[in-house]
């Protein structure tokens, strides 16, 4: 039978996988344009991750103080550790502004000055306050908008689908393939442009804000067709993951003025970035909290200090951070109005991803080669504009910025080009991988695979690295994917069949890990959120540039070729706060 | 650290397996200071594959795993065991058709929502930069905008029970969000909408939906204030 006449087979302009902020921006930009547009998520729209975004979104507005678009630049390249692209980084801050207006032209409810302007707030690594928010739930708004504004221009929802493959032939993208979890079976998604809009991959670690959908399926399955991934080795830590939980409290609660404290009851801060004290970038304050923790002085010398909101007073929590206070309150029983509340590092941002270029186009070598019909924006991408260290704020508006550019780079690419033929089979890597995992005896249960995994990256590969941890790590996962061709699972139904994605999504996680490992171990120099206690200066001579990598037969290759632009206005100078 | 010992007795169905629903008991010994989401993924991870439920973010915000424990509608993420004893009762949304287990079918769910046109309207033109909107403004619909559309409170209405027509509380409180906008033009479009037979009247002020809310939303005052609204309109 040809695929065209299957039951389960799509034909559309465009395919858009992941319904966060950039998937949704993009879908609505596409549809809008007039074309046929679906969204595929493993999740309802509004169950999205970029949801969990609590703080605000980066634009020099100016609203509350004197900022520019210049300051925005300089601030987002000094916060990446000078790794960031900056013809990317530039571009960004001048669309960011239009970004946050229409958003507000769709109804987002931002919290307002007393003259009715969007309000703004400080944020770490900003030198103005510029960070535009409504309440501590700024993500959640956003997102709700964007899903209302998609489904007035009618875009087409394929909710709880997981995408199991690209067909991708002679450096085209043709289109999807995809598990329908709700009913089973496989869809072909046949389209003239595919965006990998699939998030982070901050799921491979135990300790982590992300959500359980965030296992970086998107990346992996970039892997798994052959091209290459970038600067996977870059992974933030957030400073303040809610204690053994690892939910994320947003930096906001520092932006309006919270303080950290170890067990002494000192603002620790003050030794490691005296100006900027908790304001300093996550990169610097995660450290910050982990040298604090190692050396004895966290919290009863535990392995947690304590973040402070209690002289804000109950006033300013309950009306600025509700939901931090509730998710103290609900999670830990802690009051943060009359007691602080336990914190520690958790994995939160991963800005390594998909390579691209300027216009979202994948590419497939450090000459920039495109993949033509596949795109790719927000976390899931590396264009590169967040380089070694993401600055708060700027994901949402990278997702929603990056989003639009895909949303009107695909439409343009739509009108001008025929549909590609799938390739023979487009469903053979899926279904075998499926029938694989139903067949025979349970030997190895993925779940504890992942724990294995989860914990072991928590431990060798955090905030703090060194080579004999990474090798350790490698051998770990080495052994874990040996085991993961026993895995079976419990169940052989097809519908919600939650035992089946996980196992699949634990082959996505075992693979993309590899690359960081190896990415990190080559890596012989600290920038960033990378810092190697055997190499803790930053190395521009040798490392001022990309880590491309591939996986071949099992094996990753690394090529560091792929250089950083830098304006002469902006070389890199030592990063102090 | 020490572990509690529970007993979860877990609502189960599985589609083309089982005729009607079952109940299975799983004797746990887990962490007291476990959440209801950490006791289902104990159980699947390490007990039972085949046990179907939703659940994405872990912090209380995208509204998947809402669900009953012990007779009260919750994000079992947010919930921790140890407000219930040491025995959990969990069974699906209900008022809902049951997918799988815990998994509840909510394609009617967001139908509804799109029925009131969830989405700002502006007929006026656009500025070149934002509207203005006072803060007392914003106050007005600030609260409803929390909404994570989990439907805890949509299932847990007896008038829905009753009519599944039924626009139910979440879709109405959408309505809400949009017509006490100060930047929305639709209000009329939408009241129309909601003064239908299957819309706001059938809200009897039960409260039942503002107890389920996870996030404390006054639903049941904001529908009220709707009612107000349509009256207002109609004289």
């Amino acid at each position: 039978m040809k695929p065209e006449e299957a039951k389960n087979f799509h034909r559309l302009d465009a395919v858009i996988i992941g319904a966060g902020l950039a998937g949704l921006r993009a879908a609505l930009e596409i549809g809008r344009n007039g074309h046929e547009v679906a969204v595929i998520s493993k999740v309802y729209p509004t169950r999205s991750h970029s949801g969990a975004a609590q703080g605000g979104i980066a634009a020099a507005l100016a609203n509350t103080s004197d900022d520019s678009i210049e300051k925005h630049l300089f601030d987002t390249i000094k916060g990446s550790d000078y790794l960031a692209d900056q013809d990317i980084a530039k571009f960004f801050v001048e669309e960011s502004i239009k970004t946050i207006y229409e958003y507000e032209h769709m109804g987002v409810p931002f919290s307002r000055t007393a003259d009715g302007l969007i309000n703004q707030r400080p944020f770490g690594g900003h030198s103005a306050p510029r960070a535009c928010f409504a309440q501590d739930i700024t993500g959640h708004v956003l997102l709700h908008t964007l899903y209302e504004q998609c489904v007035k221009h009618n875009v087409l929802f394929f909710s709880e689908f997981q995408v199991l493959s690209l067909p991708i032939e002679n450096d085209i993208c043709r289109g999807a393939v995809a598990w329908d979890i709700r009913h089973g079976g496989l869809h072909i998604f046949h389209a003239k442009a595919v965006l990998l809009a699939t998030g982070g991959y901050g799921r491979a670690w135990k300790v982590t804000s992300n959500a359980h959908a965030n296992t970086g399926d998107g990346v992996a399955m970039v892997l798994e067709a052959g091209l290459p991934l970038e600067d996977m080795e870059f992974v933030q830590f957030h400073p303040t993951g809610l204690y053994k939980h690892g939910i994320l409290l947003s930096e906001a609660a520092r932006g309006e003025g919270a303080y950290i404290l170890n067990d002494k009851g000192e603002r620790f801060m003050k030794t490691y970035a005296a100006e900027k004290m908790e304001l300093a970038p996550r990169d610097v304050v995660s450290r910050a909290e982990q040298t604090e923790i190692n050396e004895g002085r966290g919290i009863g010398g535990k392995d947690y200090v304590f973040l402070d909101l209690r002289h804000l007073g109950q006033q300013k929590i309950l009306e600025r951070l509700p939901q931090i206070y509730e998710l103290a309150l609900n999670y830990l029983k802690v009051d943060a109005v009359k007691e602080a509340v336990p914190i520690q590092p958790t994995a939160h941002y991963s800005m390594g991803g998909i390579p691209a270029n300027i216009k979202t186009e994948v590419i497939k070598d450090a000459k920039g080669t495109v993949i033509r019909g596949l795109y790719t924006a927000g976390e899931a991408s590396c264009l590169s504009l967040h380089g070694g260290n993401r600055l708060g704020t700027n994901s949402l508006q990278d997702a929603s910025t990056f989003g639009r550019v895909a949303g009107k780079e695909i439409s343009n690419y739509i009108s001008q080009t025929l549909l590609a033929p799938l390739p023979k089979d487009p469903l053979a890597v899926a279904s075998g991988k499926i029938s694989r995992l139903q067949s025979g005896d349970v030997k190895e249960r993925h779940a504890v695979l992942r724990d294995r995994l989860q914990e072991n990256m928590t431990k060798y590969l955090g905030v703090f690295r060194t080579e004999a941890d990474m090798v350790k790590m490698r051998g770990i996962i080495l052994e874990l994917q040996d085991r993961y061709k026993q895995v079976r699972i419990d169940d052989r139904g097809t519908v919600f069949n939650l035992d089946l994605i996980e196992a699949l999504e634990l082959e996505n996680l075992l693979n993309f890990s590899l690359v960081i490992v190896e990415g990190a171990i080559a890596r012989q120099e600290s920038r960033g959120a990378h810092f190697r206690i055997d190499f803790p200066k930053r190395d521009d001579g040798k490392w001022l540039k990309h880590t491309l990598a591939w996986l071949k037969d099992g094996k990753v290759i690394l090529d560091h070729t792929k250089s950083v632009v830098i304006f002469p206005e902006y070389q890199p100078q030592e990063r102090k706060y | 650290m020490e572990k509690t010992n529970i007993s979860a007795t877990v609502f189960r169905y599985q589609p083309g397996q089982d005729t009607k629903h079952r109940w299975q008991t799983f004797k746990l010994a887990v962490d007291p200071e476990y959440t209801i989401l950490d006791v289902l993924n104990e159980i699947h991870w390490h007990h039972d594959g085949t046990l179907a439920y939703r659940r994405s973010c872990r912090s209380s915000i995208c509204g998947s795993c809402a669900m009953k424990v012990n007779g009260r509608n919750v994000l079992a993420c947010e919930t921790p065991i140890h407000q219930f004893g040491s025995k959990l009762k969990i069974e699906p949304l209900p008022g809902f058709e049951i997918i799988k287990d815990l998994v509840v079918d909510l394609e009617d769910f967001f139908e509804k929502l799109k029925r009131i046109k969830p989405y700002l309207i502006v007929d006026q033109p656009l500025p070149d930069h934002e509207f203005r909107q006072s803060p007392a403004e914003l106050e007005q619909i600030g609260e409803s905008t929390l909404c994570i559309l989990c439907a805890a409170c949509t299932s847990s209405c007896p008038s829905l029970w009753a009519n599944a027509d039924y626009l139910g509380p979440a879709a109405l409180l959408k309505a809400y969000r949009f017509v006490f906008d100060s930047r929305d033009d639709g209000t009329d479009d939408r009241l129309d909408i909601i003064n239908d037979r299957n819309g706001i009247w059938r809200c009897h002020t039960i409260f039942n939906c503002m107890e389920a809310c996870p996030k404390k939303i006054k639903i049941t005052e904001y529908l009220s204030r709707l009612k107000v609204k349509v009256v207002e309109k109609s004289i």
